[in-house]
């Protein structure tokens, strides 16, 4: 009987100030980039619909569109609007890739700690990779 | 200890969070094949990437059908996701309301200039 009175050991989430000491696995960083390029995208959307708009609705806001990312709008120089987007980018990519991996996970029942190791590797590389090569057809 | 059935039971849900997953995954599997839908129309389709091209892509009835169904996807799967963001993260119950209605708030109002773009071409 001894044995069942051990005291059960006690998990409890850090705190602020441990996060930055605190090892993350890599499906760990995955999940928490999920979320904040999750809130990001959120956050942009008017930026994101504006796009649309301009990008669409006539040829003279197709040029407006395009002179913005060249030229600057506003107060707002171009360089910036294509940082925003460079972020857009690697957030829709991340955001997707770590879905598909969900919908990977749910499907299969790949639920081995290989697996969420090996793919969360492949997340975070596939994402970046594209991300700059995406960047570079941006920018150059 | 405290009376836990009838009446006076402690809620602990009705499969909210079983419609919450499911309906995350639908969503996103839509969006993700508006992607991909999208990026072989761009791939595919012939001449250079200019104003005809791309507003012909969105011209057809079937594709303004179709972004229509993922814009209210994308709404509905950030809430789910922003929602989630706001209880793990919110704890006091007042904040977190006002934190969620102004999500609700900012989502309905990007619908609505979305579909206002998408539906005057």
């Amino acid at each position: 009987m001894a044995d069942t009175l051990k005291p059960r050991p006690e998990f409890r989430n850090i705190h602020v100030s441990q996060i930055v000491a605190y090892r993350l696995p890599p499906a760990g960083i995955v999940s928490i980039l999920h979320r904040v390029s999750g809130v990001l995208m959120f956050l942009l959307m008017p930026f994101i619909i504006w796009m649309f708009d301009a990008s669409i609705t006539s040829e003279i806001s197709y040029d407006a569109f395009r002179s913005a990312f060249a030229a600057g709008v506003g107060f707002i120089p171009g360089w910036f609007l294509k940082l925003v987007v460079l972020a857009l980018i690697w957030a829709y990519l991340h955001h997707l890739i770590a879905g598909v991996r969900h919908l990977w996970m749910d499907a299969t029942h790949a639920v081995t700690k290989q697996f969420g190791h090996n793919s969360a590797i492949v997340t975070l590389a596939l994402s970046v990779l594209l991300t700059l090569a995406l960047g570079w057809k941006l920018f150059f | 200890m405290a009376q836990n059935y009838g009446s006076k039971r402690t809620v602990v849900g009705a499969h909210y969070g079983l419609r919450d997953w499911l309906s995350q995954r639908i969503t996103a599997t839509l969006m993700a094949l508006f992607t991909l839908v999208l990026l072989v129309q761009v791939l595919v389709l012939p001449g250079p990437m200019g104003y005809d091209k791309w507003a012909g892509i969105f011209a057809m009835q079937w594709m303004k059908v179709l972004t229509f169904v993922v814009i209210v996807s994308l709404a509905w799967h950030a809430w789910v996701g922003m929602r989630d963001i706001w209880m793990d993260y919110v704890h006091p119950v007042g904040l977190r309301l006002a934190l969620q209605v102004a999500t609700l708030v900012w989502l309905v109002g990007c619908v609505g200039w979305a579909l206002q773009v998408l539906w005057r071409l």
